[in-house]
């Protein structure tokens, strides 16, 4: 499979009132076409500073990205980023459709195409029927498939997700994970997906790399053997997956055993247990 | 009580005191003349030829003062709200300008231009222009930096981000202050008309009864109207808005 980002060396740092601050450190990685490549890491280990610098809308401090070969220099033409706060990231003064429509009228000049364009990417994401509507007229869950729509709607050669799905409810979350593997299956997408969620790493990547905390850096990039098809209910039930997903858990705790949940904690979410592990952690270093 | 009953009952009172103290004696009736003199005087003039070209004079200079407004405002409002360097370099000279009363400047209008609709228009635009500038360019400090940024990530340029996203953000902000400048216009235009003369207008008709006819009640009556005007204009701007923004409504609340 030929590379289609390659990240190398990749750091960077902000600077603030009380000094810098190093976001990420030391990263590299590459991520194949046709890939899913999930980027799983704790609060503020630097996910999004990573995303935003391979999106070029930040220019790293130091290191290189390389888009099908390219040095990514500004906002790549032919990529897309799908962020989590689609309630303020789709435009309330346009439609569906225009919404859909918005990334086509800088690369696509003539208007019929463009419509065409959109038209079919909101049938990708299942939203044929509310082109007409705005966006606050639709659940969260509808707004993210939107902002989906829109992305896919460039035809990007990657696609960059910076926690999509982290702001809808567990049902839609479901949803929305089956509909991106499915939409990636049907178009060949390359996918790079940042979450802290444990679960959603290994149930939607191919990879999994685990970033540690701040300044971020990736500690492991982890194979997931699990078949194409997934399914919420057998997928997550089985023993590779239970495995896995132990394993992604366990180093980004830096080797810990990672599982401990708490009873006041409910274990339903991997968020839940993944807070429950990290108070666990904080318990017993305060206690030595 | 529905809001149109409160609203209605408020002006009601209003009405009654006025009357009574139109007829109690306290002051000349021929100074105060009561509500139900100047209702009189009001049908009077409203069927009057003479009466019905001023309003029309006033409100045609309104609309082409608010147009012309809109023109100057919208545009700087985006520059010297989308580049700092712009907003700081203009700072002063702005913050000089916007407290002088446009009444101020009367007599250097005349001057210039003379008694005709180009010198009540000018001082308008004058005065509608601050707020609509000001509306605009605080607008852009609103502007969602997702939008921003999600404009940026599909790769639009400066400029078609100012004009495809900042634009249509502010809009609901602009039309805010396109509300006020027309209040304030129509304040400026009837006092320019008043204090400079000129053939036409509301504030030339007031100014003929005032002093050469000493008619009380017909200035009453013509204020009634300059009011009720005023009242529309306003009136039209709430059904804009609610209409064509609101998304903006909706979507503030909503976050």
């Amino acid at each position: 499979m030929p590379t289609m980002l390659e990240v190398s060396g990749l750091g960077h740092t902000y600077k603030t009132k009380d000094g810098v601050h190093n976001a990420i450190g030391d990263v590299s990685f590459t991520v194949n076409a046709g890939e899913l490549v999930c980027v799983v890491g704790p609060s503020g280990c630097g996910k999004s500073t990573l995303l935003r610098t391979i999106s070029g809308l930040i220019t790293p401090t130091v290191g290189e990205v390389l888009l099908h070969g390219d040095p990514v220099r500004g906002v790549p033409a032919d990529l897309a980023v799908v962020f989590q706060d689609y309630s303020r990231s789709l435009f309330p003064w346009l439609s569906v459709q225009r919404n859909v429509e918005f990334p086509l009228r800088t690369r696509v000049s003539a208007r019929a195409e463009r419509r065409e364009r959109a038209r079919e990417a909101l049938e990708w994401v299942g939203l044929s029927a509310a082109g007409g509507k705005y966006p606050w007229q639709l659940s969260g869950g509808m707004q993210q498939r939107v902002a989906i729509a829109r992305a896919l709607a460039s035809r990007p050669s990657l696609l960059l997700m910076d926690e999509p799905f982290a702001s809808v409810d567990a049902q839609t979350r479901f949803e929305l994970e089956d509909l991106l593997l499915r939409v990636r299956a049907e178009h060949d997408s390359t996918v790079l997906l940042v979450t802290h969620d444990i679960d959603e790493s290994v149930y939607l990547g191919d990879r999994v790399l685990v970033l540690s905390k701040s300044p971020g850096s990736i500690t492991t990039d982890l194979d997931v053997n699990l078949p194409d098809e997934r399914d919420q209910i057998t997928t997550r039930a089985s023993s590779e997956f239970v495995e896995l997903r132990s394993e992604v858990a366990r180093l980004l705790h830096g080797g810990e055993p990672a599982t401990r949940p708490s009873p006041s904690v409910p274990d339903t979410a991997a968020n839940d247990r993944f807070l429950a592990a990290e108070r666990a952690e904080t318990h017993s270093t305060s206690d030595t | 009580m529905r809001p149109v009953t409160r609203g209605l009952v408020g002006l009601a009172v209003f009405l009654l005191i006025w009357e009574v103290v139109g007829r109690s004696g306290i002051t000349e009736r021929r100074f105060l003349p009561p509500p139900s003199d100047v209702l009189g005087s009001l049908g009077e003039i409203l069927v009057d030829g003479k009466f019905q070209s001023d309003v029309v004079a006033t409100v045609l200079a309104l609309v082409v003062s608010v147009a012309i407004a809109v023109l100057i405002a919208v545009p700087l409002g985006l520059l010297l709200g989308s580049f700092p360097v712009a907003r700081h370099a203009t700072r002063a000279v702005v913050e000089f300008l916007r407290p002088i009363p446009s009444v101020a400047f009367i007599p250097l209008a005349v001057v210039m231009l003379g008694v005709g609709p180009e010198t009540k228009i000018t001082l308008a635009v004058y005065a509608a222009v601050w707020p609509i500038l000001f509306n605009t360019i605080y607008a852009l400090d609103e502007v969602e930096d997702l939008h921003l940024e999600t404009a940026r990530a599909f790769g639009y340029s400066r400029v078609r981000t100012i004009l495809s996203i900042s634009l249509p953000s502010a809009v609901p902000f602009v039309l805010t202050g396109v509300r006020l400048a027309s209040s304030i216009g129509l304040v400026v235009l009837i006092s320019t008309e008043m204090i400079a003369g000129g053939r036409l207008g509301i504030g030339t008709f007031i100014n003929v009864a005032r002093e050469g006819a000493g008619r009380m009640d017909l200035l009453l009556a013509a204020t009634v109207v300059a009011g009720a005007i005023g009242y529309l204009v306003n009136a039209a701007f709430d059904v804009a808005q609610r209409r064509w923004v609101s998304w903006s409504s909706l979507t503030r609340s909503a976050s």
